[in-house]
C-alpha cells in the first residue's frame, strides 16, 4: 500500500539564475509543506536527471544539499519515463517496507542554462551514436519519423494533430504557471514553421526550466487520500530505427501490466495524464492504450472529450506542450496536477469528478513505457 | 566479444555492412559481437545492397549544429533494406513511405552517409 501524500511544482519557463539545485529544492520545500511532514520524516529520495547539471550522485548531492539523510537514495534515468519510474519505484519501496515516505524530486534550468542548440544536441544524444546521430537527427526528427509513419498507417491529417496543440494550450491558459497561455487555433499551429516534418512548432513541447516533486508513504500522513494502486513497465526497443511495430511501441504492455498490479481498467478512469512532448506522442499513446481506436485521438480531442469539462479530462494543467518540459520533471507535473484534481484543488481548472485516474509516461522515442493507476480512498 | 571493426559508412568507407548468425539466422544491423536474438557469437559480418522501400521520412529544418545547418533542409528516411534490416540514412526531400529505393552517399557535416534516391 502507497499514498502521494504532497506535492510540490514551480512554474515552468524562465528561471533566471536558478540552478537544478535551487529547483530541485522548490519543489522539495512545497511537496514537504503539503504533506505535512518533515526533512526527517523523508527516509527515502529519488531522482532523475539534469543536463545541465551532469552529476553521478545526484540524488546524494540534492540530499546533502536540502539537508536529509535519506536510508535510500538514488537517481535513475529512463527518459521522458523517469517521473513516473520514480513513482513506481517509491510504491514499491514502501510497499514492501524498505522505506516510509519517499521524496521523488526533479528540477533543472535547461533553458537558461545551456545555449538552445546545447540542449538540442543533448537531446538528440539518445540516438544511435554511429548510426543515427551522424545523420544530424534531432528529437523532433526521430518523433517525424515515428508521425509520418503512423500518421500513413492510420490516416491521421496534420489538422487533425494539431487540435491536441490547441487543447493543451487551452488548459495552460487555466494555470498561472502554465510557459505558453495564449490561445492558439488549428491555423496558428498550421501556420508555425517547421521542425521535422511533419512536426511543425507548436506541434513539440518547448524545452524549459523547472522544478517538480511529490511524496509517496506507507501511511496516511494528511487528509489527502491519494492510493498508488499499481503500475507496470515495458521497454521493447530504445532506438527509433529498431522500434519495429507501430501499432506497439510498448504502450499497451505496460498499462496491461498496471491493470494487472492495481485491479483497474480503462472504464474505471476518470481522468487520464499522458505524456505529451508532441502531439503525435498524444495520439499514439492515446490508441495504444486504448483510450482512443486507432486513428481517432485527435478526433476525440476535437470533439471536446479531454477537455476540463469532457467525459475524460487530459493533462489539465497544459501538459508538456503548453505546461513545459524541463527534463525529469516535465512529466511530473503531470503527476502533480493529477494529485491537485484527484484531492479537488485544482481550481478554476478542478473537472467534476476525479476519483480514479491513469499517468502513462514515455522516455526516449517511444522506448521505455511506465502506467500508473492512482485512486482516491477517503 | 566486441564487434571487429568493418569497413562501412560508419568508418568512412561507401558500403552498408550488417550482420548475420551463423547459427539462428537472424540479421541485424547495430553491430555487436554477438547475436542479439539467441547470444551466439558466431556471427558474419556482411555487406548490404542498399535496396529496400521508404518506411518513414521527415525533412530537418531545424538542425541542431552549424555544421548541420548549412545542410538544411535534409531528409532523414527510415529504410527497410531488402536483406531483412531497418536503417537511417537520407534521402531525396521528394520521397515518399513505400517508395523503392537504392543507396547512393553523400558528404554531411564531414563524414560520408547513405542517401537514398528512388530505385
Amino acid at each position: 500500500m502507497s499514498y502521494i501524500t504532497g506535492v510540490g511544482l514551480t512554474p515552468y519557463g524562465k528561471h533566471e539564475g536558478r540552478s537544478t539545485l535551487d529547483l530541485m529544492s522548490d519543489a522539495a520545500t512545497q511537496a514537504l509543506a503539503d504533506s505535512g511532514l518533515k526533512r526527517g520524516d523523508i527516509d527515502g529520495v529519488l531522482c532523475g536527471y539534469s543536463t545541465t547539471m551532469p552529476h553521478l550522485m545526484l540524488a546524494t548531492v540534492f540530499s546533502e544539499h536540502f539537508g536529509i539523510q535519506p536510508k535510500y537514495c538514488h537517481a535513475i534515468q529512463v527518459g521522458g519515463a523517469t517521473g513516473l519510474a520514480m513513482g513506481m519505484l517509491a510504491h514499491e519501496l514502501v510497499t514492501a517496507g524498505t522505506v516510509r515516505n519517499v521524496l521523488v524530486v526533479a528540477g533543472e534550468n535547461r533553458l537558461t542554462g545551456q545555449a538552445r542548440d546545447s540542449a538540442i544536441q543533448t537531446l538528440a544524444q539518445v540516438g544511435h551514436p554511429d548510426f543515427e546521430v551522424p545523420l544530424g537527427p534531432t528529437i523532433p526528427a526521430y518523433y517525424g519519423l515515428v508521425a509520418s509513419r503512423y500518421m500513413h498507417e492510420f490516416g491521421i491529417t496534420e489538422e487533425q494533430l494539431a487540435e491536441f496543440a490547441v487543447l493543451m494550450r487551452t488548459h495552460a491558459a487555466a494555470h498561472p504557471g502554465a510557459q505558453f497561455r495564449e490561445p492558439v487555433t488549428v491555423a496558428d499551429v498550421m501556420a508555425s514553421r517547421s521542425i521535422a516534418t511533419p512536426l511543425k512548432l507548436l506541434d513539440c513541447c518547448p524545452v524549459s526550466d523547472g522544478g517538480a516533486a511529490f511524496i509517496v508513504s506507507r501511511d496516511l500522513v494528511n487528509d489527502f487520500g491519494i492510493r498508488i494502486m499499481g503500475a507496470g513497465q515495458a521497454h521493447l526497443h530504445q532506438h527509433v530505427t529498431l522500434a519495429g511495430d507501430v501499432a506497439r511501441y510498448g504502450a499497451s504492455d505496460a498499462c496491461g501490466r498496471a491493470m494487472a498490479a492495481s485491479g483497474a481498467g480503462l472504464k474505471d478512469i476518470d481522468y487520464v495524464a499522458i505524456y505529451d512532448s508532441f502531439t503525435i506522442t498524444l495520439a499514439i499513446l492515446l490508441e495504444e492504450i486504448g483510450i482512443a481506436r486507432r486513428g481517432e485521438a485527435a478526433l476525440m480531442a476535437k470533439g471536446g472529450e479531454f477537455g476540463v469539462k469532457g467525459k475524460l479530462p487530459l493533462n489539465t494543467h497544459g501538459g508538456l506542450l503548453s505546461y513545459g518540459h524541463c527534463g525529469t520533471g516535465g512529466a511530473m507535473a503531470h503527476v502533480v496536477e493529477t494529485h491537485l484534481q484527484m484531492t479537488g484543488r485544482a481550481g478554476p481548472r478542478q473537472v467534476r469528478e476525479a476519483s480514479l485516474a491513469l499517468m502513462h509516461g514515455d522516455g526516449g522515442i517511444l522506448s521505455s513505457h511506465v502506467s500508473m493507476f492512482v485512486e482516491r480512498v477517503r | 566479444m566486441s564487434a571487429s571493426p568493418v569497413a562501412d559508412w560508419t568508418t568512412g568507407t561507401e558500403t552498408i555492412a550488417h550482420q548475420t548468425c551463423k547459427a539462428c539466422s537472424h540479421v541485424w544491423y547495430f553491430r555487436r559481437g554477438f547475436c542479439p536474438a539467441c547470444g551466439s557469437d558466431d556471427v558474419a559480418a556482411r555487406q548490404a545492397t542498399g535496396e529496400g522501400t521508404v518506411f518513414a521520412i521527415s525533412i530537418v529544418t531545424r538542425a541542431a549544429t552549424a555544421e548541420a545547418r548549412a545542410h538544411v533542409p535534409y531528409a532523414v528516411v527510415l529504410v527497410d533494406v531488402k536483406e531483412g534490416f531497418r536503417m537511417m540514412g537520407h534521402g531525396d526531400r521528394g520521397l515518399k513511405i513505400g517508395d523503392r529505393v537504392k543507396a547512393r552517399f553523400e558528404k554531411f557535416t564531414g563524414h560520408i552517409v547513405p542517401y537514398f534516391v528512388k530505385a
